[in-house]
């Protein structure tokens, strides 16, 4: 699968936001999202690298893509 | 033309922003050039930290509480009313009574509020210590509690006050411990994400703390259900915990108007971190728990919001370029047991590095809590 193939159902968008709040929005959003949903997560935070999919893992969703963008990463998971 | 400043909320950032405008614009102030107004829909001002204390019978909550008329400068205009809509295009707010009121200027400083309803069950069985009618019922429990398992949840982040729920288990341990009764309570900290605490500074001091006084650790525990017969409280993550007695962090909240305004989500003001103004519009600032900046919602770091905030308006107002910026300080003292404590101070740029603990800063700590009504009242 690449990036290209994935259609986010919500985008939560953490720029700027200091760690862990990237990881807590992502959590938010996938609190409220329905199973199956994928929620997109923007953030330029590097601890973002490890925490969410060290937290995908123990929470048995599935990080689909990391993708590396200009200036911040974008990671695609869903919710299962 | 008299110039207008707005500032809602009477909490620690509205309440000292106003009294540092007070006198700050005191000439201004005299000669009817500025005028000052504080919205607040409660008569009295609020000290939050006092609450910690009232589970374990050593405070009340009329501890945290006096007038805002005994604390604000008697040239601020004080209303108490609660504002339901800002219109930041046309500089008008609208109150419950249906009054308008128009700004030049605009402070938002409306805090945080429990939305424990977002988790189901845990309004109906959880207890907590972030509220006034919370903290009593809890110590009605704690009082009594003399063996059993008592599960400390931190479910919503960001919440106030970052360090209180390792205060909250570290007394707890010290306090059963005192009582002979440690060894028939068991304590378990449950935390969001893979660590104790969002500070990975504080998280590195306060886990071997834990594991030395046997407070068992949840990490990456995300409560999503309260299941109040069989006292249980299941994770996202598939975790579930039994519980005798259930002590959350509830999810926290904003209030509705600035999102309804199109300023931020959840209650929390989208604003540059360093001049507090918020990113969606002209002439509105943000501070304390409101401002979504990174930095802890803690009474400190509104306190000194509200400086920067008030040399920032107070240069507006005479037609000068504002200068002043907020480089992200924050001073906390952390309880660590019934007669000691950490103390943390940490900025943008440099990271906290908790002190080791001492009976000497438990007393600062108290001291604080009463000096703090001088810095309501911006003499501290």
């Amino acid at each position: 699968m690449t990036v290209s193939d994935i259609e986010p159902d919500e985008t939560v968008d953490s720029r700027g936001a200091a760690c862990p709040g990237p990881l807590m929005d992502l959590i938010g959003a996938l609190r409220n999202a329905e199973d199956g949903a994928v929620v997109r997560l923007l953030s330029d935070n590097e601890q973002s690298l490890t925490d969410v999919p060290e937290w995908a893992e123990e929470a048995g969703n599935e990080l689909l893509e990391t993708e590396e963008l200009e200036d911040h990463y974008a990671f695609y998971v869903r919710k299962t | 033309m008299t110039e207008h400043v707005v500032i809602l909320g009477g909490g620690t950032g509205g309440t000292v922003l106003a009294n540092d405008l007070a006198h700050r614009l005191e000439a201004e102030l005299d000669a009817g050039d500025v005028r000052i107004t504080l919205v607040n829909d409660d008569p009295d001002h609020v000290y939050k930290p006092v609450w910690l204390y009232v589970p374990f019978g050593q405070r009340e909550p009329a501890d945290g509480r006096r007038p805002l008329s005994d604390l604000v400068d008697d040239a601020v205009d004080r209303r108490i009313d609660r504002v339901t809509e800002v219109d930041t295009d046309s500089r008008r707010l609208r109150t419950r009574d249906g009054d308008a009121i128009e700004y030049d200027y605009l402070a938002l400083a409306t805090g945080s509020a429990l939305a424990p309803e977002e988790i189901p069950g845990l309004a109906e069985s959880g207890h907590d210590y972030y509220s006034e009618s919370g903290a009593t019922a809890l110590r009605e429990e704690l009082l009594s509690f003399t063996e059993g398992h008592l599960v400390l949840s931190v479910i919503g982040t960001p919440h106030m006050c970052p360090a209180a729920p390792l205060e909250f288990v570290f007394m707890a341990d010290d306090w059963f411990r005192e009582r002979g009764l440690r060894e028939d309570v068991e304590i378990t900290y449950t935390y969001p994400i893979q660590r104790v605490h969002g500070n990975p500074h504080i998280a590195e001091w306060a886990r071997p703390l834990m594991d030395d006084r046997d407070i068992e650790v949840e990490t990456f525990f995300n409560a999503e259900e309260v299941d109040p017969d069989a006292r249980t409280v299941t994770a996202m993550e598939g975790t579930e915990l039994d519980y005798d007695l259930l002590v959350a962090i509830p999810p926290h909240r904003g209030v509705d108007l600035v999102a309804e305004s199109g300023l931020g989500d959840r209650g929390w003001v989208d604003v540059d971190k360093h001049t507090l103004e918020a990113e969606a519009a002209d002439r509105v600032y943000a501070l304390g728990d409101t401002a979504d900046t990174g930095v802890p919602n803690a009474g400190s770091v509104a306190h000194y919001q509200a400086g920067v905030v008030g040399r920032r308006i107070a240069s507006e107002v005479r037609g000068r370029p504002a200068t002043a910026t907020y480089d992200g300080k924050t001073l906390c003292f952390i309880e660590t047991g019934m007669d000691a404590a950490s103390y943390v101070e940490f900025d943008y740029e440099n990271p906290p590095s908790p002190a080791p603990p001492s009976q000497k800063l438990h007393w600062s700590k108290l001291a604080y809590n009463e000096a703090y009504w001088l810095t309501a009242r911006g003499l501290l």
